[in-house]
């Protein structure tokens, strides 16, 4: 273990049981966040990425999912395994909004429409112990005017869709930081927000990071802004991590054929100007009943029938701290 | 907008609407063929007595029945808004005919549709959280079958039932010969040993609609981003399931409870006339059938009256319960 490992998940599955078959929508997910760091978590529409969030809020859809793993979270006194805990039990809940908090991408339909932000966020320090209405009410207040948002003695009152959603975002944000959690788990948290907006709520989290002293798990599949944001990046694929390491051996030095597939994808100022942007082809599969191969294989440029079709490469480090999941490199 | 000048604004569109539907109550109640006089010089006729023309006109003259028809609306029409509402065809007065029902009407409509809600909306809450589970299943099924059930017939087995049984007569809202007794505490009871089967009819019928109502919008709300957003902050799945969810999902139901207005007139007709109720339904029942225009213009002139109220007075409780749709319509 890392000794500034704050949350630890091993080995993490999710599954959903559907009438079609079984969903693993998470299917072996291992990784780090370090505190007072940045894990980005990075990966098309529909990998696990979002699940694994739930997941470790333990907020996935009860009645058919499944879950087994190790999600470790560190305290001085030793480490709690949130996979454990009963999610309806009065300890996950109290680690809920406490230690580990979250945003979503849709600030609008995240927040009630018929409750006023300040009930809302407000109520985040109530289920934690807060009793005393008129000091709830000050700090929030506070908060408000921290995350920017101008005149928030009148915006406290206002329902979500006064807001704009630049606005609504930084009240989310507001809303989960309030008890100080030891780690933010953003879920798209720009995705639904303009670019200068985007930059500003980024601006805001990185120094909200630095003030408060709390680790965050980005979730993204800009790489633009996990390029900005992560110290660690793991790149997510069809429920299994296929790539993992700092963010500048991601950046300089991918490794896997999907994240070098991504990386070519980006636009460079100036060197496209006339071409096509290199897509990766095909869509990802839904991981109903995967075999148990690399999920990557039936749209890698460098596949090898034969072996990549029939087993799950094993992760390789090629560098300190920088692993790999592809038979290239074994 | 302030609420005043936005009900001030909503009562005239009102005002508006209602000069038009009295317009055409009073045109189709005249539409079939032959008029009230016919009837009459033939129900005479019918008994031996000689009608000349001039008799015939006579009674059309009394009747105002021999001015033009926007003549004879314009009448009515003043009549009407002070308060006199004309004579029915048996001569008694019209006003005094609909007060007499109105508070039975009143106190059954009001009943069941407290009752209905009590039962319903639970259920509804219970079947959209317990989704696919036994009770779920057996809540449907009596649902449907509450809902399949044509309500007279349910009426009509349960008078024959309780009068096969316990010898009871549970026609009429009273014992014979209790209703003109004055009020006391025999003739309450009297009232509501009667009153419970109608309603238990009644709420059969309206009960299975609102449990699906509630279930469907409540399994709506319950699949939203903010139930996640309230659960990751820690709530417990009981505290935010009714602040939440069930808020959002009593919407449409705020919204209805405007309708019943209307409803408590015409709702549940046939019931009422198989249970032999003093409610307004069968009123304006054998009103209709007899041509009895005074009668019937006035009853469904009523019923729009309280239908246009009702749809406005819904519109404000959903505007006090919802704060989107207060802002949507800019009233503060």
């Amino acid at each position: 273990m890392m000794p500034d490992a704050l949350l630890e998940v091993k080995d993490l599955h999710t599954y959903f049981e559907l009438e079609e078959g079984t969903l693993k929508a998470v299917n072996g997910v291992s990784f780090t966040i370090r505190k007072n760091r940045t894990l980005g978590i990075v990966g098309e529409s529909g990998c696990g990425k979002s699940v694994t969030a739930q997941s470790i809020m333990r907020i996935t859809p009860t009645k058919n999912s499944s879950m087994r793993g190790q999600i470790l979270l560190h305290h001085e006194s030793g480490a709690v395994d949130v996979a454990q805990l009963d999610e309806d039990g009065d300890e996950m809940r109290d680690l809920r909004g406490r230690d580990i908090a979250m945003i979503f991408q849709e600030p609008m339909t995240a927040f009630s429409p018929v409750h006023t932000v300040g009930n809302q966020i407000m109520e985040a320090l109530f289920v934690h112990g807060e009793r005393d209405k008129r000091a709830a009410r000050k700090r929030v207040i506070a908060l408000l005017d921290e995350v920017g948002i101008p005149a928030p003695e009148r915006r406290i009152d206002e329902y979500p869709f006064q807001l704009s959603g630049g606005m609504r975002q930084r009240s989310m944000i507001a809303m989960a930081i309030i008890l100080n959690p030891r780690l933010l788990i953003a879920d798209e948290p720009t995705t639904a927000l303009d670019v200068t907006i985007q930059a500003q709520i980024l601006r805001l989290m990185k120094r909200l990071q630095r003030d408060n002293g709390m680790a965050i798990m980005f979730i993204t599949h800009d790489l633009g802004v996990i390029a900005n944001m992560a110290d660690d990046v793991a790149v997510m694929y069809l429920g299994k991590i296929v790539e993992y390491g700092a963010s500048r051996q991601i950046f300089n030095d991918p490794k896997h054929p999907y994240t070098k597939g991504l990386m070519r994808s980006i636009p460079k100022f100036g060197t496209t100007i006339g071409k096509h942007l290199a897509t990766i082809k095909g869509t990802v599969p839904v991981p109903l009943d995967p075999p148990d191969a690399c999920p990557f294989a039936n749209r890698c440029a460098e596949f090898i029938a034969g072996t990549c079709d029939v087993r799950m490469p094993a992760a390789v480090t090629v560098a300190p701290g920088h692993s790999v999941n592809c038979v290239l490199y074994e | 907008m302030t609420f005043g000048k936005y009900l001030i604004q909503r009562l005239i569109y009102a005002f508006l609407v209602l000069i038009v539907i009295s317009f055409l109550i009073f045109m189709i109640v005249q539409l079939p063929r032959g008029d009230a006089v016919d009837r009459i010089v033939n129900a005479r006729q019918a008994q031996g007595d000689i009608i000349t023309e001039e008799d015939e006109a006579a009674l059309r003259a009394q009747y105002g029945l021999d001015k033009p028809i926007y003549v004879q609306y314009f009448i009515w029409a003043t009549q009407f808004v002070s308060g006199n509402m004309g004579h029915s065809m048996l001569g008694i007065p019209v006003n005094k005919l609909i007060s007499e029902r109105l508070a039975a009407t009143m106190l059954l409509s009001i009943i069941s549709l407290i009752v209905t809600y009590a039962l319903a909306v639970p259920i509804g809450i219970f079947s959209a959280t317990h989704q696919y589970s036994l009770g779920d299943y057996f809540w449907t099924f009596v649902g449907f079958i509450g809902l399949a059930t044509p309500n007279f017939l349910l009426a009509l087995i349960l008078l024959f039932l309780f009068h096969k049984f316990f010898g009871l007569s549970i026609g009429g809202l009273f014992s014979p010969g209790v209703e003109e007794q004055p009020w006391s505490l025999a003739k309450a009871l009297d009232l509501i040993n009667h009153l419970w089967i109608p309603i238990i009819v009644i709420v059969t019928a309206q009960t299975a609609g609102t449990i699906r109502t509630m279930r469907a919008t409540l399994l709506d709300e319950l699949g939203q981003q903010y139930v996640i957003t309230a659960r990751a902050k820690g709530l417990r799945y009981r505290q935010l399931l009714f602040k939440y969810p069930v808020r959002l999902a009593l919407n449409p139901i705020v919204n209805s409870v405007g309708y019943i207005l209307p409803r408590l007139i015409s709702g549940q007709t046939i019931v009422a006339i198989v249970m032999n109720l003093p409610t307004l339904g069968p009123l304006l029942f054998s009103a209709l059938l007899a041509e009895d225009v005074e009668l019937a213009t006035s009853i469904l002139m009523i019923q729009s009256i309280l239908a246009v109220i009702g749809v406005i007075l819904g519109d404000i409780m959903l505007s006090v319960y919802d704060p989107r749709i207060r802002m949507e319509k800019g009233v503060t």
